[in-house]
Parts: C-alpha cells; structure tokens; sequence
C-alpha cells in the first residue's frame, strides 16, 4: 500500500519530466506542505509531509529548464523549503531570515529559477525542526547530454531517521541533559569485560582520562531511538525496487536524516558509484559507502539471478537499520543482516593522539617529486620519493604507525605503490578522512572495499583548477555538556557573517575539534573537496569532517548574495554550528540587496 | 532580611542584565532528582527535591525546591524554595546567585545564594553554595549516576550543611554540621522521563547541632528505606 503511493509519486515525477522532454523548456510544479500522521511500523506521530504523505515526493526535472514551483503552506506556522545542492539565486534559496522572509501559513511562495545542473538533490524545510518532522523530498535532473552511465530503472532510496519525539522537543530534552538519548553509555558489565581483557588497571586508566574529560566514547549518536525509513517506509514496512534479472539499477541515495549517518551495503551485490552529490565521479566498484547527512550517492548494482537483495543501512553507532529490497517481484525478501557492534570514539577521534606519527622517518620520503600532501592533521608533508617509499622497510613502521601516510598514498593511486600491503603496515584504519587511529573507520562487512572520500574523482571537473586565493580557518567547536555547538568558538547568534569576494577561489580549511562528525553544507556555490586528487577533486555539496581532524575544501565564488553555511545535523545547526555567508561584488543586476554587517 | 541576602539577591538581576541581547531561544525543564516516601521505624516522610529552569545558554532562571513532610506530626520539617540564577562560567560550571526561602513547620529564614553548580571530574554533579544571612551556612552536594545497564542506574548521594553560627530556634549549632547519604537504584521506565526507585536515605548531624537535637529529645541520626520516582520532563 505504501508503496503504491510511493509508485504514484514516482510516475507523476516521471511523467512530467516526459511531458517536459519534448521541446519544453518551462515546468510547473506544485507542493503543498502538510501536517500528516507518519506511521514507521514501529510507531505513529504526527509530522510534516510535502503533498499529504509521508512518501517523500520526487521532483523531476531537466537540466536546462525553467521550473516554476508553488509551495504551499498548510502550516499553522510559518514554513520554507531549501533546494540542497542546486545551484540558483540567492533570493531562490528558501532560507528564512537570509534569502527571503519564509512562507506564512495558508500562503504560496512560487520559486522561479532555471535548471543549471544535473544529478540527485534533494529538498527540505530550512523552518525550525521541519525538516526532521518529516519536511523532506527527493529531486532528479536529467542531463542535458548523455546520462551519467547506461542503467535500465532508477530509484531514489532516501533515507531519514525518524523519531518519535517532535524536533522541538528532541532540542529542549538535549539542552537539559545532552546525553538524553544516549542509550549507547558504557555501563558496569562493559566494565567488567575491558577489566577480564585488558586489566583492571589499564580500564580504570581508561576510565579515567575519559571521566577527566567528561567526555563518553560512546558520543558516535546524540540522538538514539530513532526508527530509519527508505523512502518513508520504516525495516517491517520493507520498501521494494524491482528489477529484471541482468538489469542495471540505479540508485540514488539520499540521506535526509537530522542527525545519521548510515553505512549502506547490499549483500551479495557490488555497487559502482557513479555520483556524489549530484556531481559524476569515476566509477568506483564498493562493498559498502557511508553517507554522510544531506550528501547523496549514485550507485549501480546489476542483479545477475532473480534472488531477491536486501539495501541495509545501519547507523553509525549502530543503534538502528534501515532496510529495503530490490526483488523481481512485490513481496519478496532477503536475509536481513544483525547489527554490528557499536563503535567506540579514541582519544584520536579527540584529537590527542598525533604522537603516534613522530616515529615516522620522514627524511627517507624527502627529494623526488614536489607534491604536497595533507596530513590530517594539517600538517603537509612535501616532496615525497614515492619510489623510494615503496622500497621501505615497512616492517619497521610496525603495528603502531596507523595511518595518516599510507593511506594518502593508496588515495594518490601511484602505480608503484599498487603492490603495498598495506595489511603488513599495520594500517588497519586505510583512511585519510579519519584521525589516526581512529574508533570511527568503517570496514566493509564482508571485508572487501569500503568508499572512502579519497577514491572520489570528478568525472568532468566543473572549474579549472587554480590555486586559492585565500584561505578560511573555521575551527568546529562546540560543548558537549551544554549542548552548544559552534564554529571558531562562537555560535550564530554572537557572530558576524563571513564575507566573500565574488570571484576569488576561497580554501576553506575545517578543523574538527570536537568529538562528532559533521556535515558542513555551504549553499549556494560548490564545495570542492580536496582530497588529493588535483584538478580531479571532486565537487560536492556537503563535506563531512570526522572528529580529530582537518579536512580542507575550496570553492570558486561565483554566486552573489547572502548563503547559509552550517553543520547539516539539525540540532547542531540550531545550537549555533551555523554561519551566514555574504558574497559582495559581482555581475550588476544579481547582486544582492543586503547589509553585510546586519544579522547573524 | 539582612544586608548579606539583600546584596546576593540584588546580584541575581545583575547577572541577568549582563547578558548580550542575543536572540538565544528558550528552554526550559523540570528534573526531579528525589520525589519519595521515605520510611523508617518513627515518623515516615514524603521527600522532594527539585530545579524547574527556563532560560538560554547564557542564563537560567531556576527555581530549586527542597522539603520534608513528616505524617505523624503532620508537619514541614523542611521546606525550602531558592529563586536562583545560573551563569556559565566555563566549560563545565556555572556561577549561581539568588535568594533561599524557608517556610517549614516553625520559624522562617530567608538567606541570599551564592554558588556554583556544574559538573565535576568523572561526572560527578557538584552544588557548591554559601547561604548569607544574620546565621550564614554552606552546602556542599555531590551525585553520581552509575550505570548498572544504559536504564537501570545507581546514584550514590552525598550532601553536607554547615550553619557557620547557631541558630539553636531551628536547632542548628555552630559549625555542627549536617550531612546526608543516599543510595538509590532507579529504573528508565519512560524514556527518561519517569525512573521508580529504591533506595536508603541515611541523615545525621555532628556538634552543637546535634546536642540541640538530642536536648529536644531527637535523634541526631537516622536511616530510611526510600520508594520514589525521578522526574524529568
């Protein structure tokens, strides 16, 4: 039944990108933004759905048109709606209080904007807690050229975590007491099973410097009990794709929740993403990715038989799955894999473990080639002989040099080094976008490949690559027992906008010194995320920074106005993680007419 | 009431006329750490204890209610309300000024505040206040949520008063202290909202305060087997 509904919102969406195909170059498209019922299978509430249901709807367009969209708003409070990752004018934005004054109740706002991109987006409430009361939907744009890469059926899969309590309410209780949902602490019996495997000395040393911090290692989710949904539908409501055996399917992940990230894997099929937010990258064939809040991933699987697959999507924290089935036909299932056991942040996730590099010889990497290579933790490293690295002693680097260099190498794709073992290294963790030694490095279940940011490379690069003209610290702060959360120390409401030059290539360098991982979402202008790949960098919307370390991305200031810029986990946006972001100078007739110095 | 009170209540709008006009939204809450029947072989007692807040990240506004209601005597033993405003200070504490308001069963007392509340090493949730009147006295609180399962938690208490003059109408001698022990096992039946308890309740005083109780034929110490439930909402 509810996926009927989600099949009718797919055919409206396809149907007028049909009706558009022909040589129309103008769609209307009409919203209405509702409070509804949600049903999760595990539980009901009242929320928000866009066009009466809880099935997130699917917008349709094609690159190159002009849409004209009436929201609605049936709200008895105001509303807005965000268009995530699309590239439009400011004014077009939807976010209250920077681009326009929001939409009141019973009244509608008409976007009008023209399609300049292609890919998978999405839309959401930029209204309060909207968003994670259900204010969300999918958006698809057909390219004007070729697809992205040849599939048979496409299917968005959009994720979100639902809760039962309302947004409001998840902020006051997080306020009062910022582990309120934190159901993941340790507790008296993981006492005794650290003491019976690693002494009682060292647990209560353990014990110890994290109670010296009043920090838990078990902070990966500030918000628990939660139940995921696909595509609006909760694990027992089991939403299904089908597919004809030797089909390509696509699909499109997009991961709206307010506050999870999710490990997604299909056992039994290897997936080729294609895209990241929205953008194409080279194919990269995984066993499983993580998706990051509000970031979207294109991936392929091809079903070589007609047994049916589950899509499982666990939690970082692993407290919660979503759960979907590609099958041939309705009512088909697959083995639903366990949980896996909950991860445990490090004192490298905190940023305090940067000793165990200093036993690296960097003398013997120095000479050869003159590229620069950033440590995560900020430090570079120039001028490393790749060939001379290869025939390193690599048993000397032992067990505890983790990670940080070899793992930039795997991501730098040299030909010589395609032979390292890496396994031999001791490099257990193999990624450069967490901190040495990290709690948080995910690992494929069945032990094959795991994305990582570095095997992201743009397929067609979107700017000339140009160095920056400048750079931008923003040091991700926040404290925890206080629920505040902030960048460089200050929150939203004490800060001033951070003001950009239309035209300059901005570095932003993001220091992650708290202990979450956060999704910072720049509007407006892409984020190009450095991850050593050059001019292949890959372009995104949203660049996840994990705890302990820095990660750095540029952006081409091309579009005048006022943005938002923010950590896109709801409840740390609205406890301060949020800059407005002014862009002075430009093209006469879009330049903004705003104060600069006014506002948050 | 006396200079010291009026001075520590003066500070309390101070504090709050300190802050940015930031547009910080509100919160508020209600956390009752102790809302029990405490039984023992004399006079059985009902017991609460709790902060009702409203406020933002720069200010909270607490209202912090203390009593004891004794059934055989029909009567307030204690019964103490504190208007109290919260600053953060640092990371983990915040500084508190107001005003404390006794009205039990017998004579009245009204005290300024001034404290700190927050959270010590190893998560220990640490009240520091000093009550200025004619007859001054501190308080030092401390409590510790142990973590049996994820909802099933045991709180060690620990609370000392110290009258720093006497007060023998309210049977309180000279730095004669008063101190309270708690253990309490609680179970998360409704997210963390509503937690039944168990637990023992041991109070007790020293020196001069304790002489004046025995003088009026009480007993300086006493245990309680306690059944409540923590509230937050």
């Amino acid at each position: 039944m509810a996926y009927r509904l989600l099949g009718r919102a797919t055919l409206l969406g396809a149907g007028l990108g049909m009706a558009l195909s022909g040589a129309a170059v103008s769609g209307t498209y009409d919203i209405t933004v509702d409070r509804i019922e949600i049903d999760t299978g595990d539980f009901t509430k009242t929320g928000i759905g866009y066009n009466g249901s809880q099935t997130p709807t699917v917008l349709r367009f094609r690159e190159g048109e002009e849409v004209t969209i009436n929201v609605t708003n049936n709200l008895s409070e105001e509303t807005s709606i965000h268009w995530h990752g699309l590239i439009l004018p400011f004014d077009q934005d939807g976010v209250p209080e920077i681009s326009y004054d929001g939409i009141a109740p019973g009244e509608t706002f008409t976007h009008r904007f023209p399609i300049v991109q292609s890919g998978t987006y999405w839309f959401h409430s930029h209204s309060g807690f909207q968003e994670p009361d259900g204010a969300y939907g999918a958006i698809i744009i057909e390219p004007e050229g070729r697809p992205l890469a040849r599939f048979d059926k496409e299917y968005v899969v959009q994720l979100t975590d639902k809760h039962p309590h309302s947004g409001d309410r998840i902020m006051r209780n997080l306020k009062m007491s910022a582990d309120y949902y934190n159901r993941e602490q340790r507790t008296l019996f993981d006492f005794i099973s650290d003491a019976s495997e690693n002494g009682v000395g060292a647990t209560l040393e353990e014990r110890r410097m994290w109670g010296e911090m009043r920090m838990m290692p078990t902070d990966i989710e500030d918000v628990q009990g939660f139940t995921p949904l696909i595509n609006g539908l909760g694990p027992d409501q089991n939403w299904t794709g089908l597919f004809e055996k030797g089909e390509r399917v696509l699909l499109r992940f997009i991961n709206s929740s307010a506050m999870t990230y999710f490990d997604v894997r299909i056992p039994g099929l290897k997936m080729t993403v294609v895209a990241a937010d929205g953008n194409p990258v080279q194919p990269v064939p995984v066993d499983e990715f993580r998706i990051g809040v509000a970031e979207t991933y294109d991936v392929i699987v091809r079903p070589r038989t007609e047994d049916a697959h589950t899509i499982f999507a666990e939690s970082m924290g692993r407290t919660a799955y979503a759960r979907g089935t590609l099958a041939v036909r309705e009512g088909l299932e697959a083995p639903v894999p366990e949980l896996r056991e909950s991860p445990r942040l490090t004192m490298a996730d905190m940023g305090m473990d940067h000793g165990s590099m200093a036993g690296m010889d960097h003398s013997a990497m120095t000479g050869g080639q003159d590229g620069e290579h950033t440590m995560p933790d900020g430090t570079t490293m120039k001028g490393m002989d790749h060939g001379s690295m290869a025939g390193m002693d690599h048993s000397t680097m032992g067990g505890e040099h983790t990670m940080a260099d070899g793992t930039t190498m795997k991501g730098m794709d040299h030909g010589s080094m395609a032979g390292m073992d890496h396994g031999s290294m001791g490099m257990s963790t193999g990624d450069p976008f967490y901190a040495a030694g990290s709690g948080l490095v995910p690992k494929a279940a069945n032990g094959g490949k795991f994305l990582s940011y570095a095997d992201l490379k743009a397929a067609k690069p979107l700017y000339e690559d140009r160095d920056a003209t400048r750079e931008i610290e923003l040091r991700l702060t926040g404290n925890m027992e206080r629920y505040i959360w902030s960048i460089n120390g200050v929150k939203y409401e004490d800060a001033d906008p951070i003001v950009l030059n239309y035209g300059e290539r901005v570095r932003f360098k993001f220091v992650n010194e708290t202990m979450m991982t956060h999704p910072m979402h720049l509007h407006g202008m892409w984020s190009i995320l450095d991850n050593d790949n050059g001019k292949w960098d890959p372009v995104k919307h949203t660049v996840s920074v994990s705890p302990g370390t820095t990660v750095f991305m540029e952006t081409e200031v091309d579009a005048p106005g006022q943005w938002a810029f923010h950590c896109h986990l709801s409840y740390h946006a609205a406890a301060g993680m949020f800059r407005k972001v002014v862009v002075v100078g430009g093209p006469e007739d879009q330049r903004a007419e705003l104060d600069p110095v006014s506002g948050g | 009431m006396d200079r010291g009170t009026v001075l520590a209540g003066a500070i309390a709008p101070a504090l709050l006329m300190a802050l940015p006009a930031a547009a910080d939204p509100l919160v508020w809450g209600f956390q009752a750490e102790q809302n029990e029947y405490r039984v023992t072989d004399g006079d059985n007692v009902y017991a609460w204890d709790f902060d009702a807040f409203i406020g933002t990240d720069e200010a909270r506004f607490v209202w912090r209610s203390e009593g004891e209601y004794a059934f055989g005597e029909d009567a307030f033993e204690t019964l103490e309300n504190q208007a109290r405003v919260q600053v953060p200070i640092s990371d983990f504490w915040d500084a508190v000024a107001g005003v404390r308001l006794d009205t039990p069963s017998g004579p009245d007392r009204v005290f300024g505040v001034i404290g700190l509340h927050g959270l010590a090493p190893q998560f220990i949730e640490t009240d520091i206040d000093f009550f200025i009147a004619d007859d001054p006295a501190f308080r030092f609180e401390i409590e510790y949520e142990g973590l049996i399962t994820n909802r099933i938690i045991l709180t060690p208490s620990f609370e000392l008063d110290l009258p720093f003059t006497d007060d023998e109408e309210i049977g309180l001698g000279g730095f004669g202290p008063s101190m309270e022990l708690g253990l309490r096992l609680s179970y998360d039946l409704v997210d963390r909202a509503i937690a039944p308890y168990v637990g023992v309740h041991y109070e007790r005083s020293f020196g001069e305060s304790s002489l004046l109780a025995q003088r009026e034929g009480e007993n300086p110490g006493a245990v309680f087997f306690v059944v409540g439930a923590r509230l937050q909402f």
